[in-house]
Order: C-alpha cells, then structure tokens, then sequence
C-alpha cells in the first residue's frame, strides 16, 4: 500500500500520513478540476452544435488555466453587512465536505487513503458539511434572494439523501460489508461479476437480483445528480427565477472553491456509483500484467480502469445537464418523497428477502 | 392565537436574464403564491410616434423596423400598406408575392427566438442554440436580398428597396429542405418532453372570453381555442392566393389556452409558414418592383387603419395625413403592449417559477410595447 | 355582418336623446361621432346588443387636431389655445366580422372623458397612455397613471403639438 510506502520513505507516520492526505489533492482532483471544467464546456459545446473554447491552446486545452488566472487576480469583494466569519468560512466548509470523502475511496488496490471499515457511512456523514457550508453562505451574503436560493439547496440536498442511502443499504445487506476497499475487491474477476449484474457468486440468487440492482442504480444515479446540483435539479445554481443561488456575493477563489467544489463531488458521487456497481477499480477483461506476467502493471492498470469509470459518469451527468430542462421545486421535492422513496425502500424490501435465499 | 402573516412584495428589476428586454414585474406574494402582478414599462420608450410627425412618410420606414425588432418585416408591411391605402396605388404582384415571401420568413425566425428563449428560460439551454443555428440561416438570407440582417428598410411605398437575388430563391429551397427535420428534432427534444410538459402544461391558463375582452391577438388568442387570424379574417396583400391552416391550441396535455398551448401554437405556425413560403415562391410572378414607387407622396386629408398578422399578433398603424409630406399622427397599436396587460390576470394563484413560464408563453418584445 | 347604414339605424332608434354624426362619405373609414359624455352608454350598447356585438375593442388612439388660437406665453414660446382633441374607437365584432370606427371630440384646454375600461378591459392601458402622451382624463379609470415616461414626469403631455422639453429632469440635462 502508499501507505507503507511512503512510511518506509520517510521513517515517520505524521509525514506520512500527511503526505496521503495530500496525494489525491494534488495528483488527481485538482488536475481533473481543471479537466472536468474543460470537459464541461467542450461536451456542452458539441451538444449545442458548435464547437466550445478553440483558442487557448490546441482546441482550447488550456482553457480552464486561463480561467484560473483570472479568478486569482480578482477583487475579493465582501460588503458591508456580510457576517465576515460565516461569509468566509463557507466555502471552505463546502470544499472540505466535498474532499473529505476521497479519503476512503480506492483509486487502486495499494491506493487508499484510510483503511477503514465503515467507508460509505463516513461518506455520507461528511458530505452532511455541504449543507451546512451552502446554508452559511447563503446566510451569510446578506441577501432576501440568496438565503432562498440557500434554503431551497438545502431541503433539496436533504431530501434526496434518503433515497441514497436507502440504495446503499441495500448494497450493505447484500455484501455485509460497509467497506468500499471490501467492495472493490469482491467484484473481482470480469465485468459478469459486478454488482450490477448481481455480484461474484454464480447462484440463482445472482439472477433475481439483476433487475433490482437496476433498480438501484438508477436510483442512486439520479439522487446524486440532485445532491450535486445539477440539472434537471439545479434550482440552486442556474440563472434560476429570482437569484443566482448562494454563490451570488462570491467572487474571485472563494467563488472558485465553491466551483472545485462543485467538481470534486461529481466525481466522488461517480466513484461512489461505479465503486458500488460496476466494479471499483477492477476491469472488466482480466488484466494485461497478468497476460504480460508484469504484476506490477496491474496497479496502474486498477487505477487507470477506475479514472475510466468515474470520467464516463461525469460524462452523463453533463449530458443530461445540456439535453434536460430544469424542475420546478415543488416537482423536485414531489420526485423524491413520492417516487423515489417509495421505489427505493420496496427495492430494498426485495433485496432482503433475495439475499436470504 | 393566530399567526400574522404580511405579504411580500419581490421586484423582478428591469436587468434580469429572463425578461426579454427591460421590463419590471412587481410581485406580491404570500408565501410562495403570487397574489398581484403590476407590470412597469417604458424603459425603452424612444417617443416613435412624436418623431414620425417631422419626418417624411418614407423616412419613417427604418423607424418602424425598430420596434419588434425581431419581426422587421411585418412592422414595414404594416405601415407600407397604410400610407398605400391612402394613396390609392397599386403595386405590382411580383412586390406582393415578395413581400409575403419575407413576412413569412420573418415569422419562422421571430417564432425560433420565442421557442428558443422559452427552452432557455425553463432551463434547457440546448434547443436554443439550434434555434439560432436555424435562425442564422434565414438571416443570410435577409442579408443576401437587402443587405441587413435584423433592420432592413426593404420594404417601400409602392414597391422594394431591392430585386431578389438570382441566389435567393434556390437558398431558400435548399434552407426548407434542411429545416424540416430540424423541427422535428426540436419537437423530440422540447416539445414532448416530459419535464417541459410538467412545467407549462396547465400553467397560465386564459379562457377565451378574458382573451377577447382583454385584447389579445396573435398566438395567444388561437391557443385559447378561437380560430382568428388576419391573414384569412381580413385579408391583405395577396395571402388569400395560398392555402394554409390556422393552428388553433386544443389543450393536448393539459387544458386549451394554457402555455403549453401557446408554445405549440407557435412551432406549428412556423409549418404553415414553410407551406405559404414554397406556394409563394412556385407562383413567383415577373416584374419590376421599383416600378410603383412614386416621386413624392403626398396623401390626401384623412385617416386610416391598417393592421397586419404580425409574429406576436395584431399590429395596427393609425395614420392621421393632414395633406403634407409628413404624418400628421402615427398611433401604432402595438401587440405586446396590449398582450402584457394579461400577466396580472394569468399569474393570480401560480407560484414565482411560474411567472417566467407565463412571461415566455406571452413572448413580448420590449421595443414594441414602449415604442 | 352589418354595414355602416345599418349600424347607424340601430344606433338612431335606440338612442333617441343623443346628438350622433354619422359620416358615411369620409374618404377611407366612415365613422360615427359621439358626444363626449355619452360613449360610455353608447359603447356598452354597442357590446351587448346582439346583433351588433362589438367584443372587442382593436385601439383607441387619441389625436391632438392643434386647431386652436396660437398664443405667445409668458416665456415666448407659442403655444396653443383652444381648439380640440379627438379620441378614436376602432371597434371590431369577432363573431359577425363588422368593423366600426367610433370618434369622440373633446377641448384641447381641459379634456375628458368617460373610460370604456369597464366595458373592455383592453382600453385600460390605451387610457393610460393617451392620458399620459396627451392629457385626457379618464373618468372612472381603475387606475389612471402615467405609463411611459416617467411616474413623476411633471412637465406636460409629450405628444401634444406644443409640447416643450425641460432643461432639466432630476439634474439631468434634457435637450442634449
């Protein structure tokens, strides 16, 4: 594991434990920040028949650092009557949220922040510091139209959480394990032994279970758009009817933490998806180090599988964001208590009772 | 002990990216509920009707243009009509046929932006940019006939500023070819999709007595059930040479007169439109179109009213000619003043979302309601 | 669908008391003349009576006929006094495809007349806006307000014939 790794490096557990806190920051979510918003624009542009930023290096690569140049440079503009503390502590709270839960998701089978055994429950417990942070900011802005906004995110981010964590119980029943590290490593073997299509063992209970695990994904996948805040569920942040959301009185980095945020938790809802359906960080068709006899490719192979995965959900959240129109609150407050808390604990009802088979 | 509650009066200003243009909608609300809608304009008031008494009858063309900005066309055609009335000429039939050539264009590309921007206000950002894209099309066209793309003064007393192009006519086929399955697309991606439908479908609905008492013309009055339109009621130019229909709303999703109404009635209209325009351009007669304009025009004393299906309803000239060289008054009944006056009426029980679905269903162009 | 004549016979027969003018001869639009106290009564005859059945009310245009003596005031600029105002109805029945145009004449230095905004709520903005550009006044209006320049614009009627710009609006320069 890195772990021991850099331990055995630096002959010190603080430095090293430091240093993993700091590997996935750097290595990986403020490269694929940068990426994901170039992304963004691109695939909207390509949506909407036109061809997106095209000037800033070839095909507009490095937009996204030219965008980060100007943020920086920007007067940080706070107004009079803002809370000062709140105001400035509320991007850091959402930022924090958001990153906290990339300590327990495994990039590869020796890359793991923290080995600990209730993995998913710590997540959704440290994402509960989002809303904490939006109701802050939205709060401290001063604003009749950002605490609205603010509140409206809030009750959405609550509300859907139920659905999600419903699904994950499911998971948890199924597996017996909370452990995303223990769930990587049982889906083991080729893509027909993923939870989606009905786990690693070949029973009949694998079959009855296809359909529901569907089920489950579908739900989950469309509750984490919510808790994201993206369309068709992002009241909060578009150019909504009144206000720009809780991110109205931000600019400069702090409005860019907010952004990052925003990015680093699409990323983590899609590792979280494709951590507990489709597999982690295993391939689907066996692995090339073990043809080659290289073992020491397959790390790189794991980790290469799971930037995969995460990138393509991303890639069908932002399509769903350009192709969808945007619910009313009322809808979006009716979706998830009426239909997909119903559907979600019915399915985890069913799992139950397959389970014990 | 009961709770005092006070109602909450929200100004959506005159700068905000979905009202078309700078208009003030102060709302009155309790709790989330509307309970009163007052509307402020004339923020763009740019006082057309006192500066068409100095000027020359056909200096006054580029000025009307520039009140539905997105309909040019229909505004000349109205205007050009009065003063023809009153001079008792005739043009050519060539002029006519063009001139129905360019109104019907005009509506495909005013009814793009309403659709267009309607998409956009409830959120779905990419049918506007097709919308444009198709939009940007009938544009080069425009620019290749008169040489403008938005304000075009191609329209004059007695005839056109310019021929066709020799290109014109075979651009024009080639844009209806590529345009029909683009409407169907846009149809699969808005107009039947199920979130859209949720948020206008039963939203806004306006009987059709209210409609008629209230004014109002245009697409708004055939999606409350009533087929109405000036180009088959009371006809002018030469449209009662081509045969259309009138699309009327018929509550599909929901119930007759609602937005969802109004909006289909729009992506309908712009069918027909493609219809007129390939009769028109198969019956396109020779000519000279310079040819009926006179020297210098000098109506007799008197008055008129001509009026015309513009895009977003009936748009009326009053032309008051007291013998010279100049109007004496230009009163122009603009469609969108008189269509805003609804708002009041149609967001009384509806949430704040819904007004912007209602703002975009009534599809007012700033320019014309303050003249 | 009724013509002019027949309009004006239904109207002669039922309001015996007022003084109309009918203009069948008038180059382009024949057209009625009401007396100024009376249009409300007549307008709502006009809409309820079934065989007429005006519903709607296309526009209403007031016009300033500057036909008055013309006067120096005490700044030196020539205005107007005297004279008239007219105020035309084009009105429209949807259901029997007639048109009828219906004028009303008032006096230049005071105007005023009955709204028809009870009738046809499409009148209430036309009101206002011939309120606000000429001056009429309204009686009985919901709610007679200015609508394009500004609420507390306080230097006349813009469209009148001898209308003058002020220098000055809220310390802002006018004539630029």
């Amino acid at each position: 594991m890195i772990y021991d790794f850099l331990y055995n490096l630096t002959g010190s557990s603080v430095l090293a434990g430091f240093l993993i806190a700091l590997l996935p920051l750097f290595a990986f979510i403020l490269p694929f920040a940068l990426f994901a918003v170039l992304l963004e624009r691109k695939v909207a542009g390509h949506i909407q028949d036109r061809l997106g930023p095209m000037r800033v290096g070839y095909h507009g690569i490095l937009q996204t650092i030219a965008d980060i140049i100007k943020l920086v440079q920007k007067e940080d503009i706070i107004a009079k009557e803002n809370d000062k503390l709140f105001f400035n502590i509320a991007p850091v709270l959402t930022f924090v949220g958001s990153y906290a839960a990339f300590a327990v998701i495994p990039f590869s089978s020796i890359f793991l922040g923290a080995k600990i055994d209730l993995g998913i429950f710590y997540i959704i417990a440290v994402t509960g510091l989002v809303v904490a942070g939006i109701l802050m900011a939205g709060w401290a802005s001063n604003n009749k139209y950002s605490l609205l906004g603010a509140m409206r995110s809030a009750a959405q981010i609550i509300s859907y959480e139920i659905p999600t964590i419903l699904v994950v119980l499911s998971i948890v029943m199924m597996t017996g394990t909370m452990s995303l590290f223990d769930l990587s490593e049982n889906q083991t073997g080729y893509f027909w032994n993923w939870y989606i299509l009905g786990g690693p063992s070949m029973s009949l209970q694998k079959f009855l279970l296809i359909p529901f695990m569907l089920i489950g994904f579908l739900i989950i996948y469309i509750s984490t758009l919510a808790e994201v805040n993206r369309t068709p569920f992002d009241i909060p942040e578009a150019e909504s009817e009144l206000v720009s959301g809780y991110h109205t009185e931000y600019s400069g980095m702090k409005f860019a933490m907010f952004f990052l945020a925003e990015y680093a938790n699409m990323f983590a809802v899609s590792a979280i998806v494709a951590t507990m359906f489709f597999g982690g960080y295993q391939s689907p068709f066996g692995y090339l180090g073990n043809s080659l006899n290289m073992s020491w490719l397959i790390p790189l192979e794991q980790f290469f599988w799971f930037i995969f995965k995460g990138i393509f959900f991303v890639f069908v959240q932002m399509w769903l964001r350009w192709t969808l129109p945007r619910l009313r609150v009322d809808q979006l407050m009716a979706a998830s208590w009426k239909y997909l808390i119903p559907i979600a604990f019915v399915n985890l009802l069913i799992i139950g009772f397959i389970t014990l088979i | 002990m009961s709770i005092k509650t006070e109602e909450m009066v929200l100004n959506m200003g005159p700068q905000h990216p979905s009202t078309h243009g700078v208009l003030r909608l102060e709302l009155t609300l309790d709790g989330e509920i509307i309970t009163k809608v007052v509307p402020h304009i004339g923020y763009l008031h740019r006082c057309f009707e006192k500066h068409c008494e100095v000027m020359t009858y056909p200096q006054v063309i580029p000025y009307t243009d520039r009140m539905d900005y997105l309909a040019a066309m229909g505004n000349e055609l109205g205007y050009v009509i009065g003063v023809e009335k009153l001079l008792g000429i005739q043009v050519p039939e060539r002029v006519e046929y063009i001139r129905v050539i360019m109104a019907e264009l005009q509506r495909i590309a005013s009814h793009l932006v309403a659709i267009g921007t309607y998409g956009a206000d409830i959120g779905a950002f990419t049918p506007f940019l097709y919308c444009f894209r198709d939009r940007e099309r009938i544009l080069n066209l425009f620019e290749i006939t008169c040489g403008a793309r938005l304000l075009y003064n191609y329209i004059w007393i007695g005839g056109l500023s310019h021929d066709l192009h020799p290109d014109f006519v075979r651009l024009t086929k080639e844009f209806i070819r590529e345009f029909k399955p683009n409407l169907k697309e846009l149809n699969n991606l808005l107009t039947f999709n199920k979130i859209f439908i949720d948020r206008t479908a039963n939203v806004g609905i306006l009987p059709l007595e209210t409609a008629i008492n209230f004014g109002i013309t245009g697409p708004m009055l055939r999606a409350s059930g009533l087929k109405w339109d000036l180009r088959k009621d009371d006809t002018y130019s030469v449209y009662d040479k081509f045969d259309f229909e009138i699309p009327v709303g018929s509550g599909k999703m929901g119930t007759v007169g609602d937005s969802w109404d109004r909006y289909y009635v729009r992506v309908l209209e712009m069918e027909e439109s493609i219809k007129i325009i390939e009769q028109a351009i198969a019956q396109l007669p020779d000519g000279d179109v310079t040819s009926a304009i006179p020297k210098k025009i000098k109506p007799p004393v008197g008055h008129i009213y001509s009026r015309v299906e513009n895009p977003r309803g009936e748009l009326g000239y009053f032309i008051v000619s007291d013998g010279s060289t100049s109007p004496f008054r230009v009163k122009v009944r603009a469609p969108s003043f008189v269509n805003l006056q609804i708002m009041d009426e149609l967001c009384r029980g509806h949430l704040v979302a819904d007004v912007i679905a209602i703002l975009g269903s009534v599809d007012i162009v700033l320019g014309e309601v303050d003249r | 669908m009724k013509s002019f004549e027949e309009i004006s016979e239904l109207l002669k027969n039922n309001f015996s008391d007022i003084q109309f003018e009918f203009h069948p001869e008038a180059k382009f639009e024949p057209y009625i003349l009401v007396p100024a106290n009376k249009i409300d009564t007549v307008c709502l005859f006009l809409r309820d009576n079934n065989d007429l059945y005006f519903d709607s009310l296309i526009n209403l245009s007031a016009v300033d006929d500057f036909n008055g003596n013309k006067i120096k005031d005490p700044q030196g600029n020539e205005i107007m006094q005297g004279g008239t105002m007219s105020i035309y109805y084009h009105l429209e029945s949807i259901k029997f495809r007639h048109k009828l145009l219906v004028k009303v004449i008032v006096d230049r230095d005071n105007p005023s007349v009955n709204s028809v905004t009870s009738i046809w709520n499409c009148a209430n903005w036309h009101e206002r806006e011939a309120f606000d550009l000429f001056g009429i006044n309204f009686n009985n209006h919901p709610d007679l307000r200015r609508i394009l320049m500004p609420y507390d614009w306080e230097f006349g009627h813009p469209l009148k014939k001898d209308y003058q710009n002020p220098e000055f609006y809220q310390g802002m320069r006018v004539p630029y």
